[in-house]
């Protein structure tokens, strides 16, 4: 076919990659399959994880769930809603609260961010986004802290409801650490655990200060 | 095209004298008639007749050329069903396009993200660091070898998150009504910027007076110093007496002063040299502590009196103890809040 020839076909398209293309590998159809899906399926699936989560938060035992499907879903839910719950603590009415929440979120973050870059130098051997969704998913304790005290401010600012205050504040902070700790830890050398739970501690003693000294107008 | 072409190749292959005047009516229909005409006009040189043939010729075959490569194309795509030629290139030229990027954004992560350029100044072991910041606080006695100091930066880096904390604790202990935000920001931006400004006005001078140190080692060294601030601040926060704090000042930031200028003494060669830098080591220390426990509370107090306003009496700079300084500030709070409502 002299006509043929002069069709401008790219050289380098063989025609049996054409063909082949369908037939080898089954992750076109995995992607397809959960494109299909209905939203609601998506939208349930991503939260059940999420709630899975927050379980092995509260009952914090040594599994690999939550370091092997990190997301960071969690982690923000959490962080918004404490930042939220700290506006509004200063005497100043003129303040309107803006600069707040951004410090907040930057907080812990940056916090998180140091904490992991500081545990990889260390030697660790977990990943990144899996050091920040451990610890971003340990702050729930702090944020259920965080309501407790706004409950507690509601009755009095008295004495008696800063002891409360504190006693919850604490208790929190420890459950906090170790929770994180329980993850964190097992992906170091044995003998250097110390130096990753120490900035951990730090971070959340920050978190429960800032918790602790909230006042509401 | 293909016979057509062959046709004008044919013709003025053989002889070429002719195959100008012979070949011409051999091209296309129109163009023939008018070439003829040009050919016979005597005004222009023929030799702009020539250019303007070819030039033609050129688009003649420029439409064809597309005009089949279109009708092949159409064939193709009719014949290759939905995807076609078009989307198959398109489809391949966005693969590897993609390819292309990921490879380039890759190669220029693990460039520069490479937190490995770190990783052998964190090589350390907890008990390495409390050795450390035990002997930070004992001045060494020989000066006429050079001490050894140890390159790490974990410690120095955890001694000032330690510091930033009880700064903040300090804050709370006083229990001022105070806005957390802007004081997180101003704790945090003045222990790392005194830690990483003066170790590099240190090594400066320390480049200019022939010291032998290295920016990590003045990092590391002015880091461990600080834990003599940290234990000071932390027992005073507490502890309100200012003649605790003098004595604190001088036993502890003394002791921590004095080892860090014993350890660059040692290193240090002349004695003019010796001096300036051992004088300025420790008088930007010294002073750090003190303005960490004056002024530091007045950059509280000053946020504090900018947010209750103006008509509300200074705050009393005196020995504070804790229970009356807290009723004073909630009473003065009370008293801005009543006066604006």
């Amino acid at each position: 076919f002299p006509g043929l020839a002069d069709v401008s076909i790219s050289q380098d398209i063989p025609v049996e990659g054409e063909i082949t293309v369908p037939v080898g590998s089954h992750s076109p159809d995995e992607d397809y399959s959960t494109l299909d899906e209905p939203v609601k399926d998506t939208i349930m699936r991503d939260l059940k994880a999420v709630g899975k989560k927050f379980v092995h938060v509260m009952y914090p035992r040594k599994s690999s769930a939550l370091l092997r499907d990190w997301d960071l879903w969690g982690p923000l839910v959490l962080c918004v809603s404490l930042a939220l719950m700290l506006q509004g603590g200063s005497a100043d009415s003129k303040d309107d609260g803006g600069p707040q929440f951004a410090e907040v979120f930057v907080i812990i973050w940056f916090g998180a961010v140091v904490i992991t870059l500081n545990s990889k130098l260390l030697g660790g051997t977990i990943s990144f986004f899996q050091s920040l969704c451990v610890l971003g998913y340990c702050v729930m304790p702090l944020t259920v802290a965080m309501l407790v005290c706004r409950l507690v401010l509601l009755a009095g600012a008295g004495t008696i409801s800063f002891i409360i205050r504190l006693i919850v504040v604490g208790a929190m902070f420890g459950w906090s650490t170790l929770a994180s700790t329980a993850f964190l830890a097992d992906s170091q050398p044995p003998n250097r655990k110390a130096l990753v739970v120490y900035p951990i501690f730090l971070f959340y003693f920050v978190i429960s200060w800032m918790i602790l000294t909230f006042t509401p107008q | 095209v293909g016979p057509g072409r062959g046709r004008r190749q044919g013709r003025a292959g053989p002889g070429r004298a002719g195959a100008d005047t012979v070949s011409a009516p051999a091209q296309g229909g129109g163009s023939a008639v008018i070439d003829m005409e040009n050919m016979d006009d005597t005004s222009g040189s023929s030799f702009e007749d020539m250019g303007e043939m070819h030039q033609r010729m050129k688009e003649e075959e420029e439409e064809e050329a597309d005009g089949e490569a279109g009708a092949g194309e159409e064939e193709d795509g009719e014949f290759l069903g939905m995807k076609g030629l078009r989307g198959q290139l398109g489809r391949q030229v966005a693969d590897q396009m993609w390819q292309v990027g990921k490879r380039q954004a890759s190669r220029a992560f693990s460039l520069y993200a490479n937190i490995d350029i770190l990783r052998p100044y964190f090589d350390v072991e907890p008990v390495q660091v409390r050795a450390r910041l035990l002997e930070s606080m004992i001045p060494v006695k020989m000066i006429n070898f050079p001490q050894k100091i140890a390159g790490e930066l974990y410690g120095p880096l955890m001694l000032v998150f330690t510091l930033v904390a009880i700064l903040l604790h300090g804050m709370k202990t006083s229990d001022t009504i105070i806005r957390e935000g802007t004081l997180m920001g101003t704790a945090i931006g003045t222990c790392f910027g005194y830690w990483l400004g003066v170790s590099s006005f240190m090594y400066f001078l320390a480049y200019l007076c022939n010291a032998q140190i290295t920016m990590v080692q003045m990092l590391s060294l002015l880091g461990y110093g600080l834990f003599g601030h940290c234990i000071t601040l932390f027992v005073t926060y507490n502890i309100h007496f200012h003649s605790l704090f003098y004595i604190f000042w001088l036993v502890v930031g003394g002791l921590s002063t004095l080892r860090m200028v014993a350890v660059l003494v040692s290193r240090t060669v002349g004695h003019t040299q010796r001096l300036i830098l051992c004088g300025t080591l420790a008088a930007l220390h010294m002073l750090f502590l003190l303005y960490l426990h004056f002024a530091y509370h007045k950059v509280v107090e000053g946020i504090l009196d900018t947010l209750e306003g103006p008509n509300m009496p200074p705050f009393q700079r005196v020995a504070r103890d804790i229970p009356v300084v807290s009723n004073a500030v909630l009473n003065t709070t009370a008293k801005a809040i009543a006066l604006t409502l």
